[in-house]
């Protein structure tokens, strides 16, 4: 099986994604698909700091109960609250709609992460 | 340890399933998505492979008399053909498993099958050789797990489907009644047992027929894995050994399980003493089935409390229920706190969620 990887954001090891240009931060393709049907998600607030690697919140499908991991440092500016009553979307569109978090963050950091292809050889 | 696979693993690779160890076996646990397989189950039908339950055969002059000492229900009420719940029990009172425990049709060389759960067959095998030995019992015991292959196919529109399929009258077959009949040329016991509340067979085959048996209900009949079967259970509040109960981890008799209609207290078992001294004093926990009514889900050793926060339980299965969108959770509270529609908390991540008591099944039979 193949998994959505796109080039312009960067990763964590434990599947999380962040978009450099917006901050945006979700779930991997591969993670929804390993989770299987998404009915939770627990997030933080708005104006919460997050520090990098720390668990910044839950998903929860099914079958499993998922930490959720910050790729970087920063400051929470925008949370998905549409995941409140369609934490489907999770599965649906991990890269799109199924966003969980916005970060102001240092660009620096995105050094640690791992580039598309380091991820795509990680899930192969 | 090698995990065991089933003999239609490879069925399973072939058609894209996600695998997962249970009870030392490979099995499927998702094929498509749970939700998807567990809808299927409540609306139409789905085809589970089972065959990491162990099957193990009784025979013999003292076959009954060994079935009645190591298990809790009455043996002696099943005429060949019948099917019966059952709990296998420790001095004690101890659940060590439950089981289905078969009286086989007269056909049938064996005259008792009983289905062990996964993993459990070499330890019930033992319990069943041994103690006939000390008994001096004439009985002969076969572990027969790796020599069959188990389906169930359930669903409203498994009798049906069953029926299409099989030579034998399974349309008249009662609750935990079961018969011989063809099934795509395979010998099979088709048994109207399952664990999912709703209408469906287990079939009992030779392993080297789990091919043409399963093939012939692949194109109308969804397949399953363990995930819907437990999201499937859960909704009807069937016990999950090992994780509901477990001799080790969370000892409890079949009173305190919610089982109490398969000890039959006039039959002599391992067991009935001290199950009769509960029966007399009552338990100090009951299973019950519990519905969350914030966000959140309930989960195995998740703390039930009051609602000021004293512990009274714990979850030990708990899921977003598929048919409801509701989660909802089995476990054992104090007994005064059993009633259903009891005012309670499930400790989700340290925040006490606020939950009602509620008995299963938590959907309408």
């Amino acid at each position: 099986m193949s998994f959505d990887v796109p080039d312009n954001l960067y990763y964590l090891e434990s599947h999380e994604w962040i978009d450099p240009d917006t901050g945006r931060v979700g779930i991997s393709d591969f993670a929804q698909d390993e989770l299987g049907d998404v009915v939770f998600v627990e997030l933080p607030g708005v104006g919460d700091e997050l520090d990098a690697d720390s668990e910044f919140g839950v998903v929860e499908s099914i079958k499993a109960v998922s930490d959720i991991y910050a790729p970087v440092s920063g400051e929470v500016t925008d949370v998905n609250e549409t995941l409140e009553d369609e934490p489907e979307l999770v599965n649906d569109d991990p890269f799109g709609d199924g966003w969980l978090v916005e970060l102001d963050f240092d660009d620096a950091d995105l050094d640690d992460l791992l580039t598309a292809e380091e991820y795509r050889d990680q899930i192969a | 340890m090698a995990q065991r696979r089933p003999p239609l693993y490879g069925r399973h690779e072939d058609r894209g399933a996600k695998f997962t160890e249970f009870g030392g076996w490979q099995m499927p646990v998702e094929f498509d998505s749970i939700s998807t397989e567990h809808a299927a189950v409540r609306d139409a039908a789905g085809i589970f492979d089972v065959s990491h339950m162990g099957e193990i055969e009784v025979s013999g002059p003292d076959a009954e008399r060994l079935m009645q000492r190591l298990t809790t229900n009455d043996v002696t009420a099943l005429d060949p053909g019948d099917a019966q719940y059952s709990a296998i029990t420790d001095e004690d009172g101890v659940m060590l498993d439950d089981t289905v425990v078969y009286r086989l049709p007269e056909s049938r060389d064996a005259e008792f099958l009983f289905v062990p759960n996964a993993g459990h067959d070499e330890e019930a095998y033992d319990r069943w050789t041994t103690y006939r030995d000390e008994q001096d019992f004439a009985a002969t015991v076969d572990n027969v797990t790796a020599d069959y292959g188990m389906v169930a196919v359930q669903g409203p529109e498994a009798p049906d489907l069953v029926s299409a399929r099989a030579d034998g009258d399974v349309l008249d077959l009662s609750k935990f009644e079961a018969t011989d009949a063809s099934v795509a040329g395979v010998d099979c016991l088709v048994a109207n047992t399952g664990y999912t509340g709703e209408r469906g067979f287990e079939l009992v085959f030779p392993s080297d027929g789990a091919g043409a048996v399963w093939d012939a209900f692949a194109s109308d009949c969804q397949p399953c894995g363990l995930g819907a079967r437990d999201t499937l259970r859960m909704e009807y509040g069937f016990l999950l050994s090992g994780q509901d109960f477990d001799p080790e981890e969370n000892p409890r008799t079949p009173y305190e399980a919610g089982i109490g209609f398969a000890v039959k207290l006039d039959t002599e078992f391992v067991g009935r003493d001290a199950l009769e001294a509960q029966y007399e004093q009552g338990v100090d926990q009951q299973f019950v089935g519990v519905t969350l009514r914030e966000r959140g889900v309930p989960r195995h050793g998740y703390e039930i409390t009051t609602p000021d926060g004293d512990t009274v339980g714990e979850v030990t299965s708990g899921t977003m229920s598929p048919t409801l969108d509701e989660p909802i959770g089995l476990g054992y509270v104090d007994e005064a706190h059993a009633e259903d529609g009891e005012s309670v908390r499930v400790v989700v991540r340290g925040t006490g969620k606020k939950a009602t008591i509620t008995t299963p099944p938590f959907i309408d039979q």
